[in-house]
């Protein structure tokens, strides 16, 4: 059987090779399996010689000092402690906490927790393009906000937010500022000194590195303060405990090093790539690119094309390992929030479907796809009475529907 | 999630695609759904001065169980008298294509469209 053509790295990546050699020298016999928090032997100074190299990788990445690295299972695990972790420090401050629609559930249904507990969240809206503006944040900043947190770059539309700008504007209220940058990491520069970030919740999965691995950046100067979810042996600085995962810790900074050598190259191939698709996919009538074209990272391409639903498109496109915006691949039935966040209608957003390509996509896989899309589209549309509609002339948003 | 053979088989080969001319005194056009519920099915049957359905066509704007369902819906009331079209259950469909719980509403849509074209037809009719 052939396989699908693998187009979902906003979905997690495969561990790079190079990657997993140096996952696999850290957990058999002969290996570094030691428990790096056993200070009585040369198993465990070795275990935490690697853990503290993965940590300096990690942290060079993002420009910051090792010291600000916090261990995790994932950036689900990192926006949790991140924002419960302020919020029950902090809560004498104030109960106020600043979001975005379009963040992931991570942080979403974490505020929503934090709503159950008394504190008050507000949702703001993107613009049109999928952006937070700056200015949007300034303007729900209040006495008692004591937290804003906006994603880097957005896991469905891959729109970047300007986070610096943000920062600006937090650093100067004295309020804490927390990025989820799952989507951003390894492929877009952070630059923390650079940014007034205070903390920033890594994945490792989404760069080449191992599942079950993440990183919270906490910051030191000024200095944040964190009420630990996970309680123990006191690891991390109390921030987190648990034994460390010593070959998950390896594989996520062999990725950040991987990440940081070869990001300029990979981002100019990627872009090579990208441009690839979208000649091949000129000259098809009512296709639009979901997001700001401008501000976005580069792998992601969330395309409507109108007329056809995204479930049906995704029957056609089986060689193609896709997601898609559709209701119907939930099991909710209710199209993309984050699509209709932007303002999208939902017959847009549910014929959406996300590509995201990576490290290994080649030019071949880009022209198969093509060819594809294009067989897919013009055959659905041939069977739909809308695109029928469309080319009669007929405003379908004047139509009287039959609801059901 | 994986479809059923029956499913794939007319999404593959859909039956009886097309459009008639609505304004034709023999057609009636049934149109449900919306495209903001990610389904909306054309159907259209001709229909012969003796009351039997002689041909049907659809078109579909839905996921792969909507577009399978529509298709079988016109193989099915070729033939058949405007009586007994009225009378097909939203369930036979659904048991024929082996949908599952959540594709239902794809089946329910289909037995509302041939309802709908079976009404619009009846209508011409009276109107005459």
């Amino acid at each position: 059987m052939k396989l699908p053509i693998y187009f979902d790295y906003s979905a997690t990546t495969p561990v790079d090779p190079r990657v997993a050699e140096k996952m696999i020298e850290c957990l058999t016999m002969d290996g570094n399996f030691g428990n790096p928090a056993s200070r009585s032997h040369l198993y465990g100074w070795k275990a935490e010689e690697a853990v503290e190299t993965a940590r300096r990788q990690v942290a060079d990445l993002l420009n910051a000092d090792p010291r600000e690295i916090v261990w995790t299972s994932g950036a689900t695990e990192s926006d949790n402690l991140a924002i419960k972790g302020v919020a029950h420090f902090y809560q004498k401050k104030g109960k106020h906490i600043i979001t975005s629609k379009i963040e992931h559930k991570a942080v979403l249904d974490t505020c929503r927790q934090l709503e159950r507990e008394g504190f008050e969240v507000t949702y703001l809206d993107p613009d049109k393009d999928g952006i937070i503006q700056p200015q949007a944040i300034a303007d729900a900043l209040r006495d008692d906000t004591i937290l804003v947190s906006v994603m880097h770059v957005n896991n469905e539309i891959g729109v970047i937010n300007d986070i610096a700008a943000i920062g600006e504007i937090t650093r100067a209220k004295g309020v804490l500022f927390h990025v989820d940058a799952a989507q951003s990491a390894g492929k877009v520069e952070i630059d923390i000194a650079a940014m007034k970030v205070d903390l920033l919740s890594l994945s490792a999965h989404k760069m080449y590195g191992p599942k079950g691995m993440g990183v919270l950046y906490v910051r030191r100067k000024p200095r944040v303060r964190l009420e630990a979810q996970m309680h123990g042996g006191g690891h991390e600085r109390g921030m987190r405990s648990g034994t460390l995962a010593t070959h998950q810790i390896v594989g996520m900074g062999e990725a950040a090093a991987i990440a940081k050598a070869e990001m300029h190259q990979e981002h100019e191939r990627i872009t090579t790539l990208r441009k690839r698709f979208w000649d091949g996919l000129t000259g098809m009538e009512e296709i639009f690119l979901n997001g700001s074209e401008g501000q976005r990272y580069i792998g992601n391409m969330n395309v409507s094309f109108n007329y056809v639903e995204g479930e049906s498109l995704l029957m056609s496109l089986k060689d193609l390992a896709v997601s898609s915006g559709s209701a119907c691949t939930s099991a909710s039935l209710e199209p993309s929030y984050v699509l209709r966040a932007l303002g999208l209608s939902d017959e847009m957003a549910h014929s959406s479907i996300r590509f995201s390509i990576g490290r290994f996509t080649t030019e071949q896989d880009i022209d198969e796809a093509v060819a594809e899309i294009r067989t897919a589209v013009s055959k659905l549309r041939e069977l739909s009475p809308l695109w029928d509609m469309f080319k009669d002339g007929v405003d379908l948003s004047k139509v009287e529907w039959v609801h059901h | 999630m994986a479809y059923s053979e029956q499913v794939i088989d007319h999404y593959e080969n859909p039956r009886n695609v097309g459009k008639m001319n609505d304004s034709d005194e023999n057609v009636g056009t049934g149109m449900v759904g919306a495209p903001a519920c990610g389904d909306v099915m054309r159907l259209q049957i001709k229909v012969s001065d003796e009351g039997i359905i002689e041909d049907a066509k659809f078109k579909t704007y839905g996921c792969g169980s909507a577009i399978a369902s529509s298709s079988l819906v016109t193989e099915w009331v070729k033939g058949m008298s405007l009586d007994e079209a009225q009378e097909l259950k939203n369930t036979t469909i659904a048991e024929e294509l082996a949908l599952p719980p959540v594709k239902i509403h794809c089946s329910v849509l289909a037995e509302d469209a041939i309802k709908a074209a079976v009404a619009d037809y009846k209508e011409k009719r009276a109107k005459k």
